[in-house]
């Protein structure tokens, strides 16, 4: 155990406090909506050099936040959720780079989002807050970028939702982005995947304590609905073989009960998960607001439906990654991607990494997927 | 690594490429050879290659690479994309070779593939003896073969003839992989490993054969 603290401290970025820019211009916004103000919580692991161009910027997935990597607490018992990714000698190594996680704008991590105060009203925005796109995030991380006096980022990176938030940096400020690095990403979401998250809002929408999402007003919370939607969401992040591998069809008590309790141990499993994600405090408003994000995300609609037009602009260098067994965005989505940057001729990577544990793999520190990233990143010079 | 420093028959076709093209390599490997073109012929390029150990080579020698198994087809690629799609000592272990070549040639204007010949006098004395043979240029046994598709020179080329392919241009090297005088007249009996540069039927630029 002690040995295990000890490999923890020489790989972590220790103890971390995020910072706020508050940001006093206004954003437009994609809904037509404008906010007036805002603020961008964040935290950042390195340090920026002398000629600031050793910045990453890490973008987040779904239900991600700005705390990345380390601890925000001497008594945390976890560490960041890309902790495995971003440290000293880890991939993201910060003795290189100065990565930078902003919380994205509509989310419940500190930046602006449902349960900030509505400067119009006084109170919590609620179920009033604008629906946010991820051009929008990517305006936002902008403002917060010429904060912080960086002509432009070395890299931009993220997984899932957060792959997406890189495709569109690199598109909507092709100078200001050098390296992408797109993981567990699509293009856009098919169908299926807008029909799981329909049914993870219907899910938190019709809970009783929702009241149209006045639910503070009312001092109460759905729970219930939130859980639900969040049993959905997990189950597409994992493949069908691991969860075989991982339950079967073992039974929690040994034997069938016929009856509605917990009887199946991925049942069991699921229900924890819903748990233990109403345990993190994330705001079920700002569930809603991220999964309408993914929806409405289609960098290749201003194009009439062209990716390859809608990449024609961009100047960065590309990394794509998927995983074998993630069928939320599966590797032929990826190629989705690569095929549009080819046909533009841009400097692009792409790998699939063998692993059975589906969508998840991106926040999973597989060894095939962190020798590609470490080897790439390495690859970058920065003064 | 030096052009001057990679296998025989990639010192070959490094010599038909012309400075500053566009490379497709198919099972592109270590990016060995991308890399050197990349720096003494000023090609670009990608390569595409299956193996992860491969992929993280390829990356630590600035070699873009896809990822992708090229049995299940090359459509990512627009037609006329390239100058040169190459694929080295691969073709004869693809599932359906006459496809991968039409597939090639509508990518590149000119498509380079070498491949060891079933015809060379070792091979034709092992089946002779009555066993498939195993040597050098093809290692594995029957059972456990990658290659799947081995031919002749003679194969090769009526092949071509059958698809409506130009051959530009042939090397054969001997097992020294060194090109010797014996191959000008009996290619396919001295001849180990064949590399040739072909064209799509129309399209007739220098038209080369030489041994």
């Amino acid at each position: 155990m002690k040995k295990y603290k000890d490999e923890i401290n020489h790989s972590s970025v220790g103890l971390v406090i995020a910072k706020n820019q508050i940001i006093s211009s206004e954003l437009k916004l994609d809904s037509g909506t404008t906010l007036k103000g805002y603020n961008l919580c964040y935290e950042t692991y390195g340090r920026l050099n002398k000629k600031r161009d050793n910045a990453i910027l890490i973008c987040h997935a779904l239900t991600g936040d700005q705390h990345a990597a380390g601890y925000n607490d001497p008594a945390d018992k976890k560490p960041g959720w890309w902790d495995n990714m971003i440290g000293p000698g880890k991939p993201v190594d910060t003795n290189k780079f100065f990565v930078v996680c902003p919380n994205n704008l509509g989310g419940c991590g500190g930046s602006t989002g449902p349960l900030s105060p509505n400067p119009s009203t006084g109170f919590a925005y609620g179920p009033d807050f604008p629906i946010i796109t991820v051009r929008d995030w990517v305006e936002s991380q902008n403002r917060l970028l010429e904060s912080l006096e960086i002509e432009s980022w070395a890299v931009v990176m993220g997984g899932s939702l957060g792959g997406m938030q890189a495709i569109q940096w690199a598109i909507d400020y092709p100078h200001k982005v050098k390296h992408s690095v797109i993981i567990a990403a699509a293009p856009k979401l098919s169908t299926q995947n807008i029909a799981f998250n329909e049914i993870a809002r219907q899910a938190i929408r019709s809970d009783p304590n929702f009241f149209d999402g006045l639910y503070k007003t009312k001092n109460t919370f759905p729970e219930h609905g939130l859980k639900l939607a969040r049993m959905v969401g997990h189950l597409t992040y994992l493949s069908d073989d691991i969860l075989h591998t991982k339950f079967g069809r073992e039974l929690k008590k040994g034997k069938i009960e016929f009856g509605f309790d917990v009887e199946f141990e991925v049942e069991s499993y699921l229900k924890y998960q819903g748990e233990s994600f109403i345990g993190q405090r994330f705001d079920a408003n700002s569930y809603l607001l991220m999964t309408k994000t993914l929806d409405y995300f289609d960098p290749a609609e201003k194009y009439e439906g062209k990716l390859s037009d809608a990449l024609k602009k961009c100047k960065s260098n590309f990394l794509v990654i998927s995983f074998s067994s993630d069928w939320r965005f599966s590797p032929t989505r990826s190629m989705e991607i690569v095929r549009a940057l080819l046909e533009n001729d841009k400097n692009v990577i792409y790998s699939e990494i063998e692993s059975e544990l589906g969508h998840d793999s991106f926040l999973l520190p597989i060894p095939q997927y962190h020798r590609i990233l470490s080897t790439y990143l390495n690859k970058i010079t920065v003064t | 690594m030096k052009i001057i420093e990679l296998r025989s028959e990639h010192q070959i076709i490094a010599e038909w490429i012309t400075n500053g093209s566009r490379i497709l390599d198919l099972g592109c490997g270590n990016g060995a050879f991308l890399a050197a073109l990349q720096h003494e012929k000023e090609v670009t390029g990608y390569g595409i290659e299956i193996d992860p150990d491969n992929i993280v080579d390829c990356i630590s020698k600035n070699v873009k690479v896809i990822q992708a198994n090229l049995d299940e087809g090359l459509s990512g690629f627009d037609a006329n994309s390239f100058d040169y799609v190459v694929m080295t000592q691969t073709i004869q272990a693809m599932r359906f070779p006459h496809k991968v070549i039409n597939e090639m040639l509508r990518i590149g204007r000119e498509v380079i593939v070498t491949f060891p010949n079933l015809g060379h006098w070792k091979h034709r004395l092992k089946l002779l003896k009555g066993n498939i043979p195993v040597t050098a240029p093809l290692p594995n046994s029957w059972f456990e073969t990658p290659n799947i598709h081995i031919c002749t020179i003679g194969d090769f080329e009526r092949l071509c003839s059958s698809l409506g392919i130009n051959i530009l241009e042939r090397a054969i090297l001997n097992s020294t992989h060194r090109p010797v005088k014996t191959m000008k007249l009996f290619p396919n009996l001295f001849g180990e490993v064949a590399i040739y540069r072909t064209c799509k039927a129309p399209y007739k630029p220098n038209f080369n054969l030489h041994n």
